[in-house]
């Protein structure tokens, strides 16, 4: 099924969980700012979060420094 | 009155000190000195100091100086006004703008808007300024030991000594932060902790939604500076950087990409302030290259 990642088009398999996403994209869980179809998610619920077609999600990853 | 000045007459249209004026064919610049600014140790005409008295020509710039002395208000606001225009003035002076860390990024923007005049700038940070800061950061060495909200500050009102300044000398939380930077039009992240870059985004979305906030990720080392971008990722929040370079160990935070970053945060929040949208999809449609050919030099734009 295809969603809406960062702005782009991505096909992920039925069922997947945002956490399994993260999984495929080498993202740990950590320093992320998520936001599925316009609203944050918090930690606890990033990883269990179902994913359905023409889902919309911005992923942020912060790395240090300033 | 100024002396060999009149309305009658022909008269040359000159600037001194920015400000128009109008003066009788054959007055000097040494005159016009005297005249407007008694004991001045510098005239510049025309982006040039001028050692000999010269009778001043239609459309000089003319620029009077005494060395030592901090330009009253009035002038100094003038002098942004001939730069930036009116309506670009009246705007950023009104603006309130929170700076959230104040290193390599938070020094950086904070410099860039006090230049610009943006009106007040509330500084965050807890931390002193350490010798390892001075690669980077807008610190000199005589400030190591002090706080970085107070060493940037007087930085600060020496570059532009009628900006306001609220230094607050707090570790911020996800908590305090709306507290602090309450009433702020633009905000930027300048964190070096990626937790707290995080925090940040989170504390703005909860509750400031309204606010924009410029974020960053990934700057560090030599890697291409072009490879820095800013992306609005938010509603109300832009993320600036290449989104992997982190600093670590062997692999630090260098001068060159670090201002890089801080100028895409502080262009972005001056876009924002002036209500021109951020910019950030225009890039693709200017081809920098072949414009070079058709800028409008002015006379003062080449000078700095």
């Amino acid at each position: 099924m295809e969603i809406k990642l960062n702005g782009e088009k991505r096909q992920v398999a039925e069922g997947a969980t945002i956490g399994r996403l993260l999984q495929d994209l080498g993202l740990e869980n950590r320093n992320l700012a998520v936001e599925y179809n316009g609203d944050f998610l918090e930690d606890a619920a990033i990883e269990g979060q179902a994913i359905r077609a023409g889902d919309t999600l911005e992923i942020v990853r912060f790395v240090g420094g300033g | 009155m100024p002396a060999r000045e009149t309305q009658d007459g022909p008269t040359l249209r000159v600037k001194i000190n920015e400000r128009p004026a109008r003066v009788a064919p054959g007055t000097t610049l040494f005159a016009l000195r005297d005249a407007h600014k008694p004991g001045a140790d510098v005239v510049i005409r025309n982006g040039f100091a001028c050692a000999r008295d010269e009778a001043a020509q239609e459309g000089d710039q003319i620029v009077l100086i005494r060395r030592g002395e901090i330009p009253p208000r009035e002038e100094l606001e003038a002098l942004m006004v001939a730069r930036h225009g009116p309506g670009v003035h009246e705007k950023v002076k009104r603006a309130r703008v929170g700076i959230a860390g104040c290193g390599g990024l938070g020094s950086a923007v904070a410099t860039a808007l006090a230049r610009t005049g943006v009106g007040t700038l509330v500084l965050a940070d807890f931390d002193v300024v350490e010798p390892s800061n001075l690669n980077r950061q807008q610190f000199f060495v005589d400030q190591l030991g002090r706080l970085k909200v107070e060493a940037l500050g007087e930085n600060l009102r020496r570059m532009n000594p009628y900006v306001r300044i609220e230094g607050h000398a707090v570790r911020l939380t996800r908590e305090s932060i709306p507290e602090v930077f309450a009433g702020c039009d633009a905000l930027a992240e300048c964190f070096d902790d990626p937790a707290m870059k995080r925090a940040m985004t989170l504390a703005v979305r909860a509750r400031m939604r309204a606010t924009p906030l410029v974020t960053v990720s990934g700057i560090a080392g030599v890697g291409p500076a072009n490879a820095i971008r800013t992306r609005r990722v938010f509603e109300n929040v832009w993320l600036v950087g290449d989104g992997s370079s982190a600093a670590r160990p062997g692999f630090g935070l260098l001068a060159p990409r670090v201002a890089v970053a801080a100028g895409h945060q502080a262009n972005v929040i001056l876009k924002v302030l002036l209500g021109e949208g951020d910019g950030v999809d225009e890039v693709d449609e200017v081809d920098g290259m072949d414009k070079v050919g058709e800028m409008d030099e002015g006379k003062d734009g080449n000078q700095a």
